[in-house]
């Protein structure tokens, strides 16, 4: 089992070594540490705005999603899908919302064993923090795409408004109303985060991958 | 071994590359994004400085020549026109006169804003349509008698520290004697109290610096507590009376419990005007038929319009009203009609009340922004009378009297208290003032707007001569009171003066034999003589009195209601407000309620069953909370209509009395689906009901 284990965690670094590179073993921890507050800071902010112009809303409709609620007119934008059928946004992606924090809080513990992890399994640990943004983008183009495809047909508008996928970013239309969809500022932290993730494991293959090649050209020395 | 750590140019080259690649995927759409994006404009285009080409003048020139208009004209439009969306500096609260309703006017563009229902019910508003058990209409009636209409003559806004803050509105009733309590918030009417001593008045609203009390003077006297005498028992029965109505402001509401009166002798009290700064504490009144004529033009005597005017002077009335709460809280009024009054003997005996003479038959009073002065308005005499309250202290300190009115109020001597009398013409009425140290009179008879120069300390403002005429603007016609910007209050902003001319003869197009008034602008921004008219606003709904600029952006209106089911009456959220989800209609009795929500387009729910004769609460909450997505309810037949602002809660009650079919619908239009916006109102005859009536209380569910 600790062979097992250790080749998980890949090769610890001597003390005399460490005193001597201190800046080179530093360095990954470090990198990983930012993307991970950068994560942590991104739940408080909007990850997505959609602004919804129509000539009897002359200050426009606002959307703002962040990874856990809905902020802004969304009372009022789904008044106004409730014409065309579609169902209240509350209910896309609730589950995700309702388990964002928590994963954000997994990710970020995630990114943390992959600092203390210096194989490249560390890479696995920190494939979901790095995947995030890609991975939010395209839940939320599934539940619009969802939504605008499945509108009731009973609805009073039904038969002026066909189903169509709403634009999640640049500029859409529906009706008399003209979108304009933008990523906010928690989505780029996450993105800064899966960027910074990646800039860290350059320096930490190049911290960890001599220790590992060392520790397994003395491998068959030590057993032998 | 040695550890070897540099990483192969290969591998160097790969992590790079990937870096910068995922830096640029995630930049890439941000830039893209941004210039899209649109957020958070601001709500007009930026008015740039202009300059007019020769080409454009000419334009002007053209449109000027085809319309008729000189260069005055097109100046004045300038200042007035607003663009589209572009809002007014200040808000002209006015009276509405015999409407009974109050009008909300922007200044300088003199658009009508909108009106507010206060002594008469209005439908649109829901004022006073929601059923048998309406509480304005309850609130209306007088001696258990419906009287749906009020002649609202002075507006007062509440102050603090001698100015405007925006919050409450009173305006006063002349007809029945009550004044009422609007709130700016929601600009609707909350309170309206009736006097108990007098059936109609003429000097409310006043209020004091600070809004501690609002001041209701009266006017034809009558026997206080609404008893009878003949006229005969005039001099003797007969009195006069002002009411000082304590105000809570945190409730926002009249506290009668703390109210009181002064009984006053049966000259016909006028005008009032509360003291500031250096005559904080008082107020003063003025009043005419002092002759105490008692009329009977039928029966031979002169009419009370030349008995009334004999005399060459009559009496202001001089108040210390700090001095008369002291008086009350000691227990020294009497209940009058189970309100407290204190007597003319008391208000005597405690030096309550003085006495000045002025030129006969005044009609205003009003204190200049420092407090130092009052002016008086002759009506009949070319002056105005200006006096000091330095000079009314000393002359009560020194009892300065010229002698006591028959019931013992003493009269100060008029040369002791008189400050100038400046000439201005014909009909003088009521003063305003401004920034610059001038007055501005209305001069009924001479059809103008004279102004004038202040003295004292107002003298250092304007290059004239102190207390002298500066010039007239003629107005059109018959002006009555005028109103400049905060022109009452402790720092008037200038600018701009509206003049209430009563009669507009020929001013516009022929609207049948009843006439509108004619609001008229007038630019009182220059010093000296150039005060043109800019503006004229037909206003053909009553016939206004009264009015109070206030600075715009002084008035915290709200948009939409605060919560979603709120109370306007208690300003707060009703839990008796129908919830979403929880509609429904249920039955207790022979009482059937309604629970009801109403969002565009649809109520929940949309056929309310009943049985004739039951007693129908019908309860409806706007789920709205979108800008004037207001929605309107009526049930045609039954004299009902609401509006129900975004997040109101309202409740009618009234009998079903009537069986039949009823369509109810949103009489606001408030969507594309505006018109599908309706129900039905089943009202289930007598003869058939035994069958249906259902024994025990019973829930129908809300349609899905």
């Amino acid at each position: 089992m600790p062979g097992i284990l250790s080749t998980l965690i890949g090769p610890r670094v001597p003390e005399a070594e460490l005193r001597a590179h201190r800046l080179r073993y530093s360095t990954p921890t470090a990198i990983f540490m930012l993307a991970r507050v950068l994560l942590l800071i991104s739940i408080f902010l909007p990850y997505w705005h959609m602004e919804l112009e129509a000539p009897q809303y002359p200050k426009g409709l606002f959307l703002t999603a962040y990874v856990n609620h809905l902020a802004d007119d969304v009372k009022e934008i789904d008044g106004l899908n409730h014409y065309i059928g579609m169902r209240p946004l509350g209910e896309a992606g609730a589950l995700e919302r309702a388990t964002a924090v928590y994963m954000i809080l997994a990710m970020f513990l995630l990114v943390e064993g992959a600092a203390f992890v210096h194989s490249k399994w560390a890479v696995l640990l920190a494939l979901p923090a790095v995947a995030f943004p890609g991975v939010f983008l395209a839940d939320m183009y599934y539940w619009m795409r969802t939504f605008g495809l499945n509108l009731d047909k009973e609805a009073p508008l039904s038969s002026a408004v066909k189903p169509f996928v709403p634009t999640i970013l640049g500029e859409g239309g529906i009706g008399q109303f003209k979108t304009y969809a933008t990523l906010g500022w928690g989505y780029w932290l996450a993105v800064a985060c899966s960027a910074l993730i990646v800039i860290g494991f350059y320096f930490h293959r190049r911290a960890y991958r001599p220790l590992l090649l060392r520790s397994r050209l003395a491998a068959p020395e030590a057993t032998s | 071994m040695r550890i070897q750590h540099r990483v192969p140019l290969r591998n160097r080259i790969l992590w790079a590359s990937l870096a910068s690649i995922t830096t640029l995927l995630v930049l890439a759409p941000e830039a893209s994004a941004q210039t899209e994006s649109r957020r958070r404009r601001s709500g007009q285009a930026e008015a740039k400085p202009i300059e007019i080409t020769t080409e454009q003048a000419g334009q002007i020139a053209k449109i000027a020549n085809d319309r008729k208009l000189n260069l005055d004209d097109l100046l004045a439009a300038a200042k007035t026109f607003m663009p589209s969306g572009r809002h007014d500096d200040f808000v002209l609260f006015s009276s509405g006169g015999q409407s009974g309703q109050v009008f909300a006017i922007g200044v300088p563009s003199m658009r009508i804003l909108r009106s507010i229902a206060v002594f008469t019910p209005e439908s649109w508003q829901g004022y006073g349509f929601s059923g048998e058990e309406d509480p304005v209409n309850k609130q209306l009636e007088i001696n258990g008698k419906p009287v749906l209409w009020g002649d609202t003559h002075h507006p007062g806004l509440s102050e603090t520290k001698g100015e405007y803050d925006g919050q409450f509105l009173f305006i006063g009733d002349k007809a029945n004697a009550r004044l009422a309590v609007i709130d700016l918030r929601d600009w609707a009417t909350k309170q309206i109290v009736k006097n108990p001593l007098t059936i109609s008045d003429h000097g409310a609203a006043f209020v004091t610096p600070d809004t501690d009390y609002v001041i209701e003077g009266g006017q034809y006297a009558t026997v206080l507590g609404y008893g009878y005498a003949t006229p005969e028992e005039y001099k003797k029965s007969y009195r006069g009376m002002v009411t000082l109505w304590k105000f809570d402001r945190a409730k926002g509401r009249i506290d009668v419990a703390n109210s009181f009166a002064l009984e006053l002798p049966p000259y016909w009290q006028d005008l009032a005007d509360a003291g500031k700064l250096a005559s904080d504490g008082w107020f003063f009144i003025n009043s005419f038929n002092v002759e105490m004529a008692s009329g009977g033009v039928e029966r031979g005597n002169p009419p009370f319009e030349a008995g009334a005017s004999k005399r060459d002077t009559d009496y202001l009335h001089i108040i210390n009203w700090k001095k008369a709460e002291q008086a009350f809280k000691a227990g020294k009024a009497k209940p009058i009609n189970g309100f407290p009054v204190i007597s003319i003997e008391t208000s005597v005996a405690e030096g309550l009340l003085h006495f000045a003479p002025e030129p006969k038959s005044p009609h205003g009073v009003d204190v200049t922004p420092n407090g130092q002065y009052m002016v008086v308005a002759g009506k009949l005499d070319p002056h105005v009378t200006v006096y000091s309250i330095e000079k009314v202290k000393k002359a009560i300190n020194d009892k300065k009297y010229s002698g006591k009115d028959d019931y013992g109020v003493p009269i100060l001597d008029f040369d002791s208290v008189k400050e100038v009398q400046v000439e201005l013409g014909l009909g003088p009425l009521h003063t305003q003032f401004d920034d610059k140290g001038y007055a501005y009179t209305s001069l009924f008879l001479d059809s103008a707007v004279a102004r004038w120069t202040l003295g004292g300390e107002y003298a250092k403002l304007h290059t004239e001569e102190p207390w002298k005429l500066v010039t007239k603007t003629p107005v059109q016609y018959n002006i009555g009171h005028l109103s400049a910007a905060e022109g009452d209050t402790v720092s008037p902003k200038g600018r701009y003066l509206v003049s209430m001319s009563k009669w507009s003869v020929d001013r516009f197009l022929t609207t049948g034999p009843l006439l509108p008034q004619n609001f008229q602008l007038v630019d009182i921004g220059e010093p000296g003589t150039k005060m043109p008219v800019t503006y004229d606003l037909p206003l053909g709904v009553g016939e206004p009195h009264y009015a109070q600029m206030i600075k715009a952006d002084k008035l915290k209106s709200w948009s939409v209601f605060p919560q979603i089911g709120w109370n306007a009456e208690t300003q707060s959220l009703d839990p008796n407000s129908p919830k979403k989800g929880a509609e429904g209609v249920t039955r207790e009795g022979n009482k059937v309620i309604v629970n009801m929500t109403a969002i565009r387009s649809h109520f929940t729910p949309e056929h309310v069953e009943v049985n004739e004769g039951d007693t129908v609460v019908w309860r409806i909450t706007s789920l709205e909370t979108t800008v004037d997505a207001t929605h309107g309810f009526c049930i045609g037949g039954y004299n009902i209509n609401l509006s129900i602002e975004p997040g109101r809660y309202l409740e009618c009650t009234f009998k079903a009395d009537r069986a039949g079919t009823y369509p109810f619908y949103c009489t606001e239009f408030c969507s594309a689906l505006h018109l599908e916006m309706m129900g039905y109102f089943h009202v289930k005859p007598k003869a058939d009901a035994g069958n249906a009536t259902p024994a025990k209380t019973t829930t129908q569910s809300a349609p899905k």
